[in-house]
This record gives structure tokens, C-alpha cells and sequence, in this order.
């Protein structure tokens, strides 16, 4: 007798945590799920599955998980929290909040989120509903992982271009309108390893397989930079330099793709008048790589037929780094690789539908002119900031912190945090986050396991669920699909749930059309023509057919732009490689080069002090950022945060293989064990983020031991560009190596 | 009696852990147990740093023999993220290496 039930669904949520839209089938059995497996006639993944998923029954099951609502008992930090029932927690929830909105008003309170897997659309839907204009990514200094290069293609472009690896055909590699891409250039990323950003990272090596040529561009040494045609071994956070050289030959050796640019492109000889402030030898002297490698890996980039870039989160942490996003963007417009197969495609939500509203035109779309008018007036960082204004409705995170600490210009009283372990995790100078969070009056954190904010912070505590457990909609980028509630695990709720039943609370009239989440879901999906029922007919998902949702030559059929015309999807119908954008933004118009705000050159006295670039943040596949830590088969394989060394630097500081050290600078200094190794060059180390251990004890001030092992607490405070975003120094920092002794 | 094994292209092996977390799953195998452990190689070749990685298997390795009962292919070679990974007749499977660089094949002959 077989009892087990077989389900398709998405995994687009915490338990895998990432930003990816594998399908997954869920073995159930008596309401438990027992296994989980990849779906293989899903298009994202065809049967594949992450570490984390294929362990997902030790993270739903996990006897720490927090499963239902908690209430704080003791003073904050001392650890005492009691189970409450959902009534209290959402009555609590309307009468504190209500009341300080009464007081201070409501954007006196922060709508914080980690990163962006489906939180995006419930969370503004409470922010807006409750009617405070304050989400943010808080922490992460600098909004620096992927919306300054988002910021930039919408401005430069009027639209997202991602590398074709056949994504947005349901017949992936066998449909005949695909060709692999020639060449790739793998720009700051180490895709098998990561959770690149509505990408499934293993689809670069799908390519090679199918004759990609790789040129990585990465200060450290991968499997994929070992196997590049060219690797240029960059200094962390000279990207700009490097992409603006790239250009320069490109363009000087007439190599560009002249009829793509006389037709498609807007300010071509401005931007060539410019790339000459980067002659060669002075953009190799700056990167560290040489000359002619650099002219060898920008033609073979140039003379491809078809050629994309797949870029990583580097490119956001370097300073100005919306400008080194638009040199990036400049590489593959005029070579002519826009939405051709095997080339940069245009990646628009499926099917027109919104299911993470990060710009400002999807929220339009959702909430109206005059709503998100009137909200941005409120929103922190958005006078200061063009882009923090014009591009996503998120408050600038450096500006809100301040703000917390200082109350200027007006006060902060209350923070929700909706799967975000800040402390723990993105921000950078986290002690800081600490004390200014501290002062708040009122704190709910939603989540799935205790972690260094909870613990630190939370006054109420409420269980959220994992992907198996919850209905949601996914629509970034393709195909359309659903996720669906498969096991209800104890009182775990998913956030739309959540935030459903409390926006409903806050704003009874403007929501009274909903009676279930259900019923907004089919809204939100409208545009498909489909409804959540629907799709769960057809399986869970459905490829967009012919249209703006599918490629290829969108601009050449009237297929980007509102009014149908021809052309790209800003004012001009072209490419703004100039642009006008920018310039009404009061920013650069043209790409450039800054040197990172701590170096070798821009600080030398730092440097003799702290001889050693930091990087931090390489991905790993068995954590997503400060998650999964407490996941026995996944910690099974890296039990110890590591610091990666060069042995000539390693023997330079007397430290052994595997020897535990601190890593430190002015800030303070956080432990690592030593792992020697040629990955990183001499005078660069590496190590990864998010690191505490659940092990530790939780309550104050050990905070399961983030102060020893948070390598952001080490990391400096914004150094943001005029554009508000990219600038955070999570791959820049200087620092030194010291011996524990005891 | 038919002889099975398991192909490994190991030129395409990310280290990603799929296949030692997917064994896990499949058996129900403990932290300390597993049929497949991935281990990572860092070398110089050819002026430049490589960084390769092995799956080798363990006695611990059934070739899932009771998942076959049900599924075509066992866990590891099913969620493997690289698609580096075969599984079939001992004879067929080699006779595909002559031509074809960097493979392994790990033969599983329980009773000998």
C-alpha cells in the first residue's frame, strides 16, 4: 500500500530562501511532508534541487523552529518569550501599532524585509495598507544587491536584460529559436555556488556544455574562473575602471556592432568622447590585471555573434556602482546583443503580472498615482536621493538607521521585521543597528527560527511558513507560477496570510473587496487572464506566449513600449548609453570610474594599518546569506565560518592551516578559522557573511554568538553615490589578521 | 547478473553538495553517514589556479536500490545540478568513456 501523495509546487520562499523558481514535488504523508524531490517537467530546474531543499524536512521539522505565536516576557533580550494564540498576536499587533501611528504617525513605523523572495508583495501591502511609505531592505547600506543595477537598466534601457540560457522558452535547450550564447562574461559571480537572483546559476553551466565560452571577471579563484577562456583577476571594486577599458577598445577599434548602434542607440559619440578618459594602461594599472588581457577578452566579447553578461552583487557594492552598471550595460548594447538568442534578453514579469512590485511603475500599477505620491512625499531618503525617489519605493536603509538613532526630522517608534535577521545578517556597522534599534518601542519579528534579532529585539514573535506550507504567486521572471499550501505545519502562517488579516484590520474600507487572500491573488493576477484555480489546473505554471513577456527583437515589434511603437522603452525609443534619464536626475549622464572610498591609493594610511582587502560574501549552496545554519546535513558540510588566505600571506602572519584568528580593523574584530588556500590572491581574503551560531546561547549579549562571528560588524557605514544607491563595502574593506591568543 | 555503475564527469562537478544531500534524504542517513561525499581539489595548471571537485562513494552506496524500484535513476544522479552524473550498465557506461576526457566510473558490485 503506497499512501503518499505527490504535489508540484514552487520553491520560492524560506526553507530554500533564495530568489529562484524551482519546481519541486512534495511527498506527503498522513499531512507530513516526508520528501521532497525536483519536479523534472519543470522548465526552471528539469528535476534538479539544491542542498537546502533536498534537506527542507530538517528545516520544517526542526525542533527549534518557532511554530507558534510568541509573546516577550522578560525584559528585551533576556530570552523569555510564551505561546500566545493568533487573536492575541494580531489584537496586540492593531492596538500598538494604531497607537503610535495616533502619536507619531504612521511612518514612524519601519516595514523591514530581508531578501527578495515573495515578501515583496505582501509587505508593501501592509506598509501601504497600514500607510507607512517606510519598507525597506533594512541594513543593507546602500539598497546594494541588485537594485542599482535594476535602477540603471531601467534608465539606460527602460527595461531588465539577463544572459539567454533559453529561461523563457518551455522547451528550454531543444527549442530551435535558441542558441547558446557564444561567449558569457560572468561578471563578479560564482553561479553554481550562489542563488543569483531569478536565476538558476547551474543554467551558465547548461551553456559550457552546450560550447559557451566563459570570461570571468573575479578577484578570486572559482571552478568557473578556472575554466574561462579568459580570467580577469581583478581588484575588488574596480569594476567600473575595467568595463569603461573594455569599452575603449571596443569602441576604438571599431569592433561595435555599427548598425545596431546608428539605429538603436542614443549618444554613441558622447559616450565614445568619454570611454577615452580610459585609455588601457591607465585602466590596467588601476584593476591590476594587464593590458592586453583586458583588449583580448573585450574582443573575443565583441566579435561573438551572440554574447551576454551575467553579473553579480559586486558590481552594487562598488561605489557609484549604478555607474559601473551603465558601463556594463554599454558593453552589451553596442556590440548588439540586446534580445537576441543567445544574447542579453529583456526580462519582463510574466505575463504582465506583478508579484514583486520593486519598481516604481509595477507599485503604480498596483496602488495608483496619488497613493504612491503622497507616500513618497514621507519616505525616507527619497529628497535626497533621484533614484531613491524616481526608481523603488524603498526607503534608503543607511538614512532610515540614522534616523532611529537621531529621531531627525522625525521620530521612529516601531519596526516590523518580516523574515530579516538584520543584526545577523546584511547590515553593515551591525552594532550600530543594534543600539538604534534598541530604541524603538515596539518591535514584531516574523520568522521561522529564533536568530540574533528576534532574540535581541522582538517584543512579538510570529511563526511564518515554508514554501510547502503556503498558496503564493510568482511572476519573476517566467513562467507565471504558483505555489501551493501542501502541509500545514503547527500554527505556522505564511506572510500573506499575515499580513492579509492585519492589513485588513488597519484599512477595512480600502480592502473590503478581498475576502480571502485568494480573491487578491486572482487580482493580481488578472492581467494573465488566468486565475489562481486555473493555473493550479495546468499544473502550477504557464509559459507567456507570443508577446512583451517572450523574446526575441522586442524593439523591433512594438513590443516594449506602452504605446506600441517601435523602439526601447525610454523617451528617446533607444538605448540611452547618454543618459537623459540620469541628467534630470542631476547625476552623470555618462559611465565613470570611482575608486573605492578604502584602498591602497584613496586611503594609503589605512592601508599600512589594514595591508589586507577584505572581501566578503562569496556564496555557498548549503546557506542562503545568515540562514540554514542550524540544519544538521547542510552545516554537516561547512561546520566553521572560514577566512580563505593565501599561504604567502598566511606565512607572512605565522597562521596555520585551520588555525582559529580575528579578523580585524578599527571597528573591532570577529573570528575566523584560517583556511590557506590559492582561491584568494596575496594581499586579498575572503570570508562569508551571515555567520552566528544557533548553537550558542540566545539571549543577551551573547545573541547566539553574533558579536564574534558577524563579519559586517566590521564593515564601515554608507558611502552611497549621488544616486542613493549601490556604495555598501562589503567586498572593500581593509583589514588585518591577528592571532587568538589565550 | 546484470552490473551497474555510476558515471562521473568530473570536468562539470561544481561541488554544490546536491548529491550528498539528496543520498541523505533518500536513505534517511544521519549527520556522519552518507553513500557519497564530494571533495574538493585545488591545484595549478597551466599558469592558472583550479579549483575541481570528486564525488567518491562509500559503502554506504546502494545505488539506491530500493528507490530504482520506483524511480529511473538514483537520488544523487537525479538532482545532481550539473548533470554530471550517469547511472546505468557497467558495459554500456564504459564503453561510452574511450573518446571522452576526465570521467570516472565507480562500479558497484555488492557480494564481492
Amino acid at each position: 500500500m503506497n499512501s503518499t501523495g505527490v504535489f508540484p509546487t514552487i520553491a520560492w520562499s524560506a526553507g530554500a530562501g533564495c530568489h529562484g523558481g524551482c519546481g519541486q514535488k512534495v511527498f506527503v504523508e498522513q499531512g507530513k511532508m516526508v520528501r521532497i524531490e525536483g519536479d523534472e517537467n519543470h522548465p526552471w530546474n528539469q528535476g534538479r534541487s539544491c542542498p537546502r531543499v533536498l534537506a527542507l524536512t530538517q528545516y520544517m521539522y526542526h525542533p527549534d523552529r518557532i511554530t507558534r505565536p510568541l509573546k516577550r516576557v522578560g525584559e528585551r533580550g533576556e530570552g523569555k518569550f510564551e505561546p500566545i494564540s493568533w487573536d492575541e498576536a494580531f489584537d496586540t499587533c492593531e492596538q500598538r501599532l494604531n497607537e503610535i501611528k495616533r502619536k507619531y504617525g504612521a511612518e514612524s513605523v519601519v516595514f523591514a524585509q530581508g531578501t527578495g523572495r515573495d515578501i515583496g508583495g505582501p509587505i508593501t501591502f501592509l506598509a501601504y495598507s497600514f500607510g507607512s511609505p517606510n519598507w525597506c531592505q533594512l541594513g543593507l547600506s546602500g539598497q546594494s544587491c541588485y537594485t542599482p543595477r535594476l535602477g540603471s537598466m531601467k534608465s539606460v534601457i527602460g527595461d531588465f536584460g539577463v544572459v539567454d540560457c533559453s529561461q523563457f522558452l518551455e522547451r528550454r535547450y531543444q527549442d530551435p529559436e535558441w542558441v547558446a550564447p557564444e561567449v558569457i562574461i560572468v561578471w563578479g559571480q560564482d553561479p553554481p555556488n550562489g542563488c543569483p537572483d531569478a536565476f538558476f546559476g547551474h543554467w551558465i553551466v547548461d551553456c559550457m556544455k552546450r560550447g559557451s565560452k566563459i570570461i570571468s571577471v573575479d578577484p578570486r579563484n572559482t571552478w568557473m574562473t578556472g575554466r574561462a577562456a579568459h580570467h580577469l583577476q581583478i581588484r575588488p571594486g574596480t569594476d567600473g575602471a575595467l568595463a569603461l577599458g573594455m569599452l575603449n577598445v571596443i569602441i576604438n577599434e571599431g569592433i561595435y556592432d555599427k548598425a545596431f548602434v546608428e539605429k538603436w542607440v542614443h549618444g554613441f559619440e558622447q559616450l565614445k568622447a568619454r570611454v577615452q578618459d580610459y585609455p588601457l594602461e591607465k585602466v590596467a594599472a588601476i584593476v591590476e590585471v594587464p593590458a592586453d588581457r583586458i583588449a583580448a577578452a573585450a574582443r573575443m566579447f565583441a566579435k561573438a555573434r551572440q554574447a551576454a553578461v551575467h553579473w553579480g552583487v559586486p558590481i552594487d557594492m562598488c561605489p557609484d556602482s549604478t555607474a559601473v552598471a551603465h558601463a556594463i550595460i554599454c558593453l552589451w548594447t553596442i556590440t548588439g546583443n540586446i534580445d537576441i538568442p543567445g544574447g542579453q534578453v529583456i526580462a519582463k514579469p510574466s505575463h504582465g503580472v506583478s508579484s514583486y512590485p520593486y519598481t516604481t511603475e509595477e507599485l503604480l500599477q498596483l496602488y495608483g498615482e496619488e497613493m504612491i505620491g503622497r507616500l513618497t512625499k514621507k519616505r525616507i531618503g527619497a529628497d535626497t536621493y533621484p533614484m531613491v525617489k524616481n526608481f523603488r519605493a524603498w526607503a534608503h536603509p543607511d538614512m532610515v538607521i540614522d534616523q532611529m538613532q537621531t529621531g531627525e526630522p522625525y521620530p521612529l517608534k516601531a519596526a516590523w521585521i518580516q523574515t530579516a535577521n538584520i543584526l545577523g545578517g546584511q547590515a553593515a556597522r551591525a552594532g550600530f543597528h543594534y543600539e538604534a534599534l534598541k530604541k524603538l518601542e515596539f518591535i514584531v519579528v516574523v520568522d521561522l527560527f529564533h536568530n540574533p534579532t528576534s532574540m535581541a529585539l522582538a517584543d512579538l514573535v510570529l511563526p511564518a511558513a515554508t514554501f510547502p506550507e503556503k498558496d503564493s504567486i510568482r511572476a519573476w521572471y517566467a513562467p507565471l507560477s504558483i505555489i501551493q499550501k501542501r502541509v500545514q505545519v503547527a500554527e505556522c502562517k505564511s506572510d500573506w496570510e499575515i499580513n492579509f488579516e492585519l492589513a485588513k484590520r488597519f484599512n477595512p474600507e480600502g480592502l473590503k473587496q478581498w475576502n480571502t487572500v485568494e480573491d487578491m491573488f486572482n487580482e493580481r493576477l488578472a492581467p494573465s487572464g488566468m486565475t489562481f484555480q486555473d493555473l493550479r489546473k495546468l499544473g502550477g505554471w504557464k509559459m507567456a506566449g507570443e508577446g512583451p513577456s517572450r523574446p526575441y527583437r522586442r524593439h523591433e515589434r512594438g513590443l516594449l513600449r506602452p504605446d506600441r511603437k517601435p523602439g526601447f522603452n525610454t523617451a528617446s525609443g533607444k538605448v540611452e548609453v547618454y543618459c537623459d534619464t540620469f541628467k534630470s536626475w542631476g547625476l552623470d549622464p555618462l559611465p565613470f570610474y570611482t575608486e573605492p572610498p578604502q584602498s591602497r591609493t584613496s586611503t594609503p594610511e589605512l592601508y599600512e594599518k589594514y595591508p589586507l582587502v577584505m572581501i566578503t560574501g562569496a556564496r555557498s549552496q548549503l546557506f542562503f546569506h545568515s540562514e540554514h545554519r542550524m540544519i544538521p546535513w547542510l552545516r554537516e558540510k561547512m561546520p566553521d565560518p572560514y577566512v580563505e588566505i593565501h599561504p604567502e600571506t598566511a606565512a607572512r602572519y605565522a597562521i596555520y592551516d585551520g588555525e582559529w584568528v580575528y579578523l580585524k580593523n578599527d571597528m573591532g574584530r570577529v573570528k575566523r578559522k584560517a583556511k590557506i588556500s590559492r582561491r584568494v590572491k596575496p594581499g586579498h581574503v575572503h570570508t562569508m557573511h551571515g555567520w552566528w551560531l544557533p548553537e550558542l546561547q540566545g539571549k543577551a549579549p551573547d545573541l547566539f554568538g553574533v558579536w564574534d562571528y558577524q563579519i559586517n560588524k566590521i564593515i564601515p557605514g554608507p558611502q552611497c553615490s549621488k544616486s542613493g544607491f549601490g556604495g555598501g563595502q562589503y567586498k572593500t574593506t581593509l583589514c588585518t589578521l591577528a592571532k587568538i591568543e589565550d | 547478473m546484470a552490473n551497474y555503475s555510476l558515471l562521473i564527469d568530473y570536468d562539470y562537478c561544481t561541488g554544490c553538495h546536491s548529491c550528498e544531500i539528496a543520498c541523505q534524504q533518500e536513505h534517511g542517513y544521519p549527520v556522519g553517514t552518507n553513500g557519497i561525499v564530494v571533495k574538493e581539489y585545488e591545484y595549478e595548471a597551466g599558469g592558472r589556479v583550479r579549483i575541481d571537485y570528486l564525488p567518491f562513494f562509500t559503502p554506504h552506496c546502494d545505488l539506491c536500490k530500493d528507490r530504482r524500484t520506483r524511480e529511473p535513476t538514483p537520488a544523487c544522479v537525479k538532482h545532481c545540478q550539473s548533470a554530471c552524473m550517469e547511472f546505468g550498465l557497467t558495459k554500456e557506461l564504459a564503453a561510452r568513456m574511450g573518446d571522452r576526457n576526465r570521467l570516472v566510473l565507480y562500479t558497484h558490485n555488492p557480494g564481492r
